[in-house]
């Protein structure tokens, strides 16, 4: 009979809407990170460098780039006779068909997955965060502690504490209490989103849980939990961890890589992060190309200037053309006399010669103040910005334009244009 | 395809000095982010050959090393796949591969228990990009018996370290000369081959009653009037790696976009092991010009007109010029290198200085490397 000993649940199936137009048509595990990769990279090759080989990976809002890039797992090793990786989408059934409400409930509706390989332990891990963390310390703490449930937590500043859910532990790391965004919070550490559970204990109380709407693991199975008395333990992680779930974090996140040492290492050669690679060519610098401060995919070729950014994959810089505090994500094209200010370029965009990006004074975002700000120009995938426009700080730009959609060749600070269509 | 692939992957080459100390020729890497046989191998799996043998034997560590996964070109199938034949002994042999037709007869069996028609053969050392199935096309139209894919070099080539083609009007070979020491004509052979399966079997079972072992000078040279040799023209992007000029020189040519536009943008691929390396890296004091740099580097000098490869460390104040730079190396800070092809895994210390006076100097540092 099969046996494995602790496999993952791997929660993609999010929409990520505070990624504004870079989510309009991926699930945000799928956006681009760090020039090559994406985000659910992190968490897949944690899972393979932690020994973890089985993986359910949950998937619901726009899973077509997330399908194809896990594919069979090929590039995490999660290629395997038994076990490796699954899609798990939502589907019909004879009675009650849903869609996944909740993170609990996308994982209640996948029981009959996690039961064929009659695990003593379950991971959950969310599809959105950048870090590196190896689940079998984790895993050790737990069975040290005789835990039911392990929550791994990270201390927080105390001024920021309120953002999160917190956990209150004893000496021992026991969880005593714990509260979702306290006002006046009395501890710093707070949840990861990162939960080992007993099978025996997660099973029992999915099922009793099963009938409450948008089953939540911190909102309703982690309390259930508690008030059932299964001891729950909190695991202090101190590494680099870091949600990128609004536009500047993301930003940041990117613009951490390119730090001469920098907190979160590519580099290591014992805790690689796999990718699909699709691209393989070295990249190009042409007689009068400026780099400094960055990172770089393969196939890329710089005729221009580039200045602390980010670049993905098979992207072409035109000459001339000055990229500054930008990341510009796989097989974009810039052209020639470009000026690009903190932008964010999604895939497969294409920037005419001329264009400047992220000029003039900050004015707030007309639409979306809350996801469009910190004066990021965000342009979404498969973009067709013309020739010669100028676009101002805090805008938007998605679908083909064209020079009548810029008034004056200009699109001022602030300022959302959507528009339908994306090149082919 | 109706085809399987032989790739002739086992020679060594002295004109390759130092460099070919470590590794086969067909382990060479090249523009940056591939080996040589990665050309010849996406040639045959785009070509949808499905089946292909590579017959290794001088110093192959590198090249098995390479070929330890056959799902990089697609040959990780149930159907054909990728074999890899290095000589072994066995109950009624115990050579090594003594020429290219013994390497084929003493793997007889692959060809045996193949039920494809025909047969490629090519050399694993070459740079391009071609469709075997034009070339078999060719060669079903032509009714020839052998068909060898040739290509006419540029004036002033030195083609006197080829096998030289000359053809008649109908493409039928009529002269074949290997090496010679006056070149007649400038077609040479690009060591690409088709041929019926049959035939090369009861071919090469002639030749090892004959104790012949070579496939140009036993079978191309001594059938040429005998047999239906017909030669394809490509015309195409080709070079071989032969020597360290060539080796060189073809790196250098993937500094010119066209070169680059035809083998990294148009359809297909080549394709080559996946090593899983972060992105280049770029720091403040970092200045690239017209230069190839591959993933997994860290860059803090100045690199010109130079190829470097995977995983290498540039220190700071370094310059590069017109060098190549193999995987892995690491250059310590304030060094100069000027034409020069730097060894894969040197660590070359701080304040070094390294120039090709007259032609290209080949650096060997084996100095302790201490990791971070």
């Amino acid at each position: 009979m099969i046996k494995k000993e602790m496999i993952a649940m791997l929660l993609a199936g999010g929409q990520g809407s505070r990624l504004g137009v870079l989510t309009a048509k991926v699930a945000k595990p799928a956006v681009a990170f760090g020039g090559k990769y994406r985000i659910i990279d992190f968490p897949l090759s944690n899972c393979i460098n932690s020994g973890v080989d089985t993986v359910g990976v949950l998937t619901q809002y726009q899973p077509l780039r997330l399908n194809t890039h896990i594919g069979i797992g090929i590039p995490w090793d999660l290629d395997r006779n038994i076990g490796g990786v699954a899609v798990l989408p939502p589907y019909e059934k004879s009675s009650n068909s849903e869609w996944y409400t909740g993170t609990a409930n996308a994982i209640y509706q996948n029981l009959e997955y996690m039961e064929s390989y009659n695990p003593e332990y379950v991971l959950i891990l969310s599809g959105d965060h950048i870090y590196k963390m190896d689940y079998e310390v984790m895993l050790d703490f737990h069975k040290q502690n005789g835990a039911e449930v392990t929550i791994a937590v990270m201390p927080v500043p105390m001024e920021e504490a309120s953002r999160f859910g917190i956990m209150i532990a004893d000496e021992n790391k026991r969880i005593t209490e714990f509260e979702e965004k306290p006002e006046h919070p009395r501890s710093n550490l707070a949840s990861m989103g990162i939960y080992i559970f007993n099978w025996k204990t997660l099973r029992s109380a999915l099922i009793a849980m099963a009938d409450q709407p948008a089953l939540d693991f911190g909102k309703h199975v982690i309390p259930y939990c508690h008030e059932k008395g299964s001891p729950l333990y909190a695991y202090e992680f101190t590494g680099y961890w870091k949600d990128v779930g609004t536009l500047n974090s993301y930003w940041e996140a990117n613009m951490e890589l390119i730090d001469i040492v920098p907190e979160f290492n590519l580099y290591e050669e014992y805790w690689k992060i796999f990718t699909k690679s699709e691209i393989q060519p070295p990249q190009y610098f042409s007689a009068d190309s400026v780099i400094e401060r960055s990172i770089v995919g393969e196939g890329t070729n710089i005729y221009g200037k580039v200045y602390n950014s980010v670049i993905g994959c098979g992207v072409t810089v035109g000459k001339d053309a000055v990229v500054r505090d930008s990341i510009i994500m796989n097989e974009t094209v810039i052209g020639a006399g470009c000026e690009l200010n903190k932008a964010i370029v999604a895939e497969n965009v294409t920037i005419g010669d001329n264009v400047k990006l992220g000029v003039g004074e900050e004015a707030e975002n007309e639409t979306a103040p809350h996801i469009y700000n910190h004066g990021i120009v965000t342009v979404g995938e498969k973009s067709v910005i013309p020739g010669g426009v100028t676009v101002g700080r805090n805008t938007v730009i998605s679908g083909i334009t064209s020079a009548s959609d810029y008034k004056d060749s200009c699109l001022a600070s602030g300022k959302t244009l959507i528009k339908a269509g994306e090149q082919q | 395809m109706r085809a399987i692939g032989i790739i002739l992957a086992g020679g060594n080459n002295h004109r390759m000095k130092e460099l070919s100390q470590k590794r086969a020729i067909c382990a060479m890497p090249i523009a940056g982010s591939y080996r040589s046989i990665d050309f010849t191998l996406s040639n045959m799996s785009n070509s949808h050959i499905q089946k292909v043998a590579v017959f290794t034997q001088y110093n192959a560590r590198s090249l098995n090393e390479h070929l330890n996964s056959s799902k990089w070109w697609d040959f990780g199938r149930k159907q054909g796949g990728l074999f890899v034949f290095t000589p072994a002994v066995t109950a009624d042999n115990s050579n090594w591969y003594r020429g290219t037709a013994d390497a084929i007869y003493q793997n007889l069996h692959f060809l045996k228990a193949s039920h494809e028609p025909y047969v490629v053969i090519a050399s694993g050392d070459g740079v391009y990009k071609l469709d075997f199935g034009r070339v078999l096309e060719y060669h079903i139209q032509k009714k020839a018996d052998i068909t060898v894919v040739c290509r006419d070099m540029e004036p002033g080539c030195n083609v006197e370290r080829f096998g030289t083609i000359h053809m008649n009007e109908e493409s039928r070979i009529e002269e074949f000369e290997e090496k010679p020491l006056q070149a007649k004509t400038n077609t040479i052979s690009c060591g690409i081959y088709v041929i019926r399966r049959r035939l090369l079997i009861e071919m090469m079972e002639k030749c090892a009653e004959e104790d012949r072992y070579d496939f140009v000078r036993d079978v191309l040279i001594r059938y040429k009037d005998l047999k239906r040799i017909y030669g394809y023209k490509m015309k195409e992007y080709w070079r071989n790696i032969a020597s360290i000029e060539d080796y060189y020189s073809t790196n250098m040519d993937f500094l010119k976009s066209d070169v680059r536009d035809y083998f990294f943008k148009q359809y297909p691929d080549i394709y080559s092991k996946v090593d899983d390396l972060p992105p280049a890296k770029y720091n403040v004091g970092a200045r690239i010009q017209n230069s190839l740099i591959s993933s997994g580097c860290i860059v803090n000098g100045v690199v010109e007109n130079s190829v470097i490869f995977k995983k290498s460390y540039i220190g700071n104040n370094c310059v590069i010029k017109n060098s190549i730079i193999l995987n892995d190396v690491y250059i310590g800070d304030n060094s100069y290198i000027e034409n020069c092809i730097v060894e894969s895994r040197d660590t070359i210390r701080a304040n070094s200085r390294f120039v090709g006076e007259d032609g290209i100097r080949i650096v060997l540092e084996r100095n302790e490397r201490y990791m971070l």
